[in-house]
C-alpha cells in the first residue's frame, strides 16, 4: 500500500469511529427540543468537560496558533493566556445563567435575552449577531478540514472534497443525535488530540534539534527578536496582548454555542468544577505553539503560516503517523463545526422564525425546523467555505468582536439592578457598528489596541450611560429570575 | 431568589491571574533566563495556567463552603 492510501484509510477510520460514537452515545432518546438542544439539562462533569473542550479546542488550536507561532511569533501566546482567564470568568458567571436558565427554560443565548430584558427586537438582534458571528467561526473550521485532510493524505482528497464529506457526516450526528451526540464525537477527538499535542510537541523538537530546550536556544540565536511581542509584526505588541487577551477572555463565554452549553449542565456546582480543570487542557496548545516556533528554522519562508504545523509533521514523521494527525485534525474541526451549526439552527428556529412568522408554533414543531435547519446550514456553510481566504486567526477575531458586545448586556443583566433595556439596546448596537467599522476599514489593532476591545469600551460606556438616563428598571425583574 | 454575591476573597483569588497573565506582560514578556528549556514568557505562562487553576479550586472550596454553611441541612 502507498503512503496515500495508509494514510487516507487512517483518516476514513478515524472520523468513521468518531461518528458511530456519536451516534451510539445519543442512543434512542426521544429527541425533544429540550433533549436535542441541551441535553435535556443532564450533563455532569465529565460530559460537560468533553463538549467545553470540543467547543473550545477546535481547528484554530491545530493549526491557528501554531501558525502564529510560525508567522507572527510572541504574539501567539495571547492564547494561553486568554483560555485561562475565559474560564476564571465562567467561575462566576456561568453558574447565574445556569440558574436563570433553568428557572425558565431557557435553551438559547437569545431566550437569555428574552426573559431578562422581555424585549423581542433586542433578542433578534442578539440572534442575528450571534449567527453573523458564527460564518467566519464556521468558515475557519471547515477550511481547517480541508487543509489538514488534503496534507495529511498526501493530496489524495482535494479540500473539497474532504468538506462535503466531513459536513455530511455531522450534519447527520447532529440531526439525529443533538448536543449529546456532539459531545461523544468529542471524547474522540480530544483523546485524539492529546496524543498528537504530545507526540508533535515533543517529537518535533527531539528530532531536528535534539530537544525543546535546544530547539528555543537555536531559534532565541538565528530570530532574537521572534519570541517576544511584537515578533515578527510590528502592531501586536503590550497594549494589543492586553486589550486582546481581557476582550477574547470575556468573550469566549459570549458566543452563543459555548453560553448554550451552560444549559446542559446537571448543575451550577458541575460548572464550577469544570472551571476549575479547563485551564489545564490549555496546556496542550503549548505543544502546538513548540511545533509553530521549531518550524520557523525547518520550514522558513512558507506562504501560509496555517500550513506551517501539518509541513513540519510531514517531514518529521513517517506516513502512517501522518493518516492519524489527519483523522485526530478532521474530527477535531468537525465537533466545533456541528455545535456552530446546532446552535445556529435552534436560533433560527426557536428566536427568529417562531416569534416572526408562527407564534403558535409548539416546541415539537420547533424542534423538527430546527433539524432541517441543520441540512440547510450544512449546505449554505459548504458554498461558504468554498470562499474563504483570510488567515485562521484574523477569522476568529472577527468573530470575537462581534460575540463580545453580548458582555454588557449578560453581565449587567445578572449583576447591575439599574440596567435598562434601552441602554443594553444602544451599548450593543454601537458596539458592533464600530466593531464592524473599524474591521472594515482595517483599523485593527487602532492605537495599538484591539479594534474588538475598543468597541465593547465603547458599549459599556453607552450601556451604563444611557440606562442611568433612562426609566423603567423598577418596572423590570432585577435579574432573570421573578 | 437572588444568589449572593461571591465573596472577597474569592474574587481576590479570581483578580491573580488576570494580574499574572494579562496586565503585567510588559514584566515578564523576555526570552532569558529560559527555564527548563522554554523562554521566559511561555515558562512564565505554562507556570500561571496551573497556578490559575490552583486559585480557581481554592475558591471552589471557599464557595462551597459557604453555600453549606448558608443552606444548612440541604
Amino acid at each position: 500500500m502507498s503512503a496515500a492510501a495508509v494514510s487516507l484509510a487512517e483518516i476514513l477510520l478515524i472520523v468513521a469511529a468518531g461518528t458511530a460514537i456519536g451516534f451510539l452515545g445519543a442512543g434512542r432518546r426521544r429527541m425533544d427540543l429540550e433533549e436535542w438542544t441541551v441535553g435535556g439539562r443532564g450533563f455532569g462533569v465529565v460530559l460537560l468537560f468533553l463538549l467545553s473542550a470540543g467547543e473550545v479546542y477546535t481547528t484554530f488550536a491545530f493549526l491557528g496558533a501554531s501558525g502564529w507561532a510560525y508567522s507572527r511569533g510572541g504574539p501567539t501566546l495571547y492564547v494561553l493566556a486568554y483560555l485561562t482567564l475565559a474560564s476564571v470568568v465562567s467561575f462566576f458567571i456561568l453558574p447565574e445563567i445556569w440558574e436563570a436558565g433553568r428557572r425558565h427554560g431557557m435553551q438559547t443565548q437569545s431566550d437569555f435575552f428574552t426573559s431578562r430584558y422581555r424585549n423581542r427586537y433586542l433578542a433578534g438582534i442578539v440572534c442575528l449577531v450571534g449567527i453573523a458571528s458564527f460564518v467566519p467561526y464556521l468558515q475557519l473550521q471547515l477550511t481547517g478540514v480541508g487543509i489538514i485532510v488534503e496534507v495529511a493524505s498526501f493530496g489524495a482528497i482535494g479540500r473539497a472534497p474532504a468538506m462535503a464529506v466531513a459536513v455530511a457526516l455531522l450534519v447527520a450526528f447532529v440531526f439525529a443525535g443533538g448536543v449529546r451526540a456532539v459531545a461523544w464525537v468529542s471524547m474522540v477527538k480530544d483523546a485524539l488530540m492529546l496524543l498528537a499535542a504530545f507526540a508533535i510537541g515533543i517529537g518535533v523538537p527531539l528530532i531536528h534539534f535534539g530537544g525543546i530546550g535546544a530547539m528555543f536556544t537555536a531559534l532565541a540565536h538565528a530570530h532574537p527578536r521572534h519570541l517576544t511581542m511584537p515578533g515578527a509584526t510590528t502592531n501586536l505588541g503590550h497594549a494589543w496582548f492586553i486589550s486582546t487577551v481581557l476582550l477574547t477572555s470575556l468573550g469566549l463565554y459570549m458566543w452563543p454555542h459555548m453560553f448554550a452549553a451552560t444549559f446542559t449542565a446537571r448543575s451550577a456546582d458541575a460548572l464550577r468544577r469544570n472551571a476549575v480543570v479547563m485551564p489545564l487542557y490549555s496546556l496542550t496548545l503549548a505543544f502546538m505553539f513548540f511545533a509553530g516556533f521549531a518550524a520557523v528554522l525547518i520550514v522558513p519562508r512558507l506562504s501560509d503560516g496555517d500550513l506551517a504545523l501539518l509541513t513540519v509533521v510531514r517531514q518529521s514523521f513517517p506516513p502512517w503517523f501522518l493518516g492519524i494527525i489527519g483523522g485526530a485534525g478532521a474530527l477535531t474541526a468537525m465537533v466545533p463545526a456541528a455545535i456552530l451549526i446546532l446552535t445556529a439552527a435552534t436560533l433560527f428556529a426557536k428566536n427568529l422564525f417562531r416569534p416572526l412568522f408562527a407564534p403558535d408554533m409548539s416546541d415539537d414543531n420547533v424542534a423538527r425546523l430546527a433539524r432541517a435547519t441543520v441540512v440547510v446550514l450544512g449546505l449554505l456553510s459548504l458554498a461558504l467555505a468554498a470562499s474563504s481566504s483570510t488567515t485562521l486567526v484574523s477569522l476568529l477575531l472577527m468573530g470575537y468582536a462581534g460575540v463580545s458586545q453580548f458582555f454588557p448586556g449578560v453581565v449587567l443583566g445578572l449583576y447591575w439592578r439599574r440596567i435598562t433595556t434601552a441602554g443594553v439596546f444602544a451599548g450593543l448596537v454601537s458596539g458592533v457598528a464600530a466593531a464592524v467599522v473599524l474591521m472594515l476599514a482595517h483599523h485593527d489593532p487602532v492605537l495599538g489596541l484591539s479594534a474588538g476591545f475598543v468597541a465593547l469600551c465603547l458599549n459599556f460606556l453607552i450601556a451604563v450611560c444611557t440606562s442611568l438616563l433612562t426609566p423603567g428598571a423598577d418596572h423590570e425583574p432585577h435579574r432573570a429570575d421573578p | 431568589m437572588s444568589r449572593r454575591k461571591p465573596s472577597a476573597v474569592t474574587l481576590v483569588l479570581a483578580s491573580i491571574p488576570f494580574v499574572a497573565m494579562c496586565f503585567t506582560v510588559p514584566l515578564w514578556d523576555r526570552v532569558y533566563p529560559m527555564l527548563l528549556g522554554l523562554p521566559f514568557n511561555l515558562f512564565w505562562l505554562v507556570a500561571w495556567v496551573m497556578l490559575s487553576s490552583v486559585c480557581l479550586a481554592i475558591a471552589y472550596r471557599l464557595e462551597r463552603a459557604r453555600d453549606r454553611a448558608d443552606e444548612p441541612g440541604s
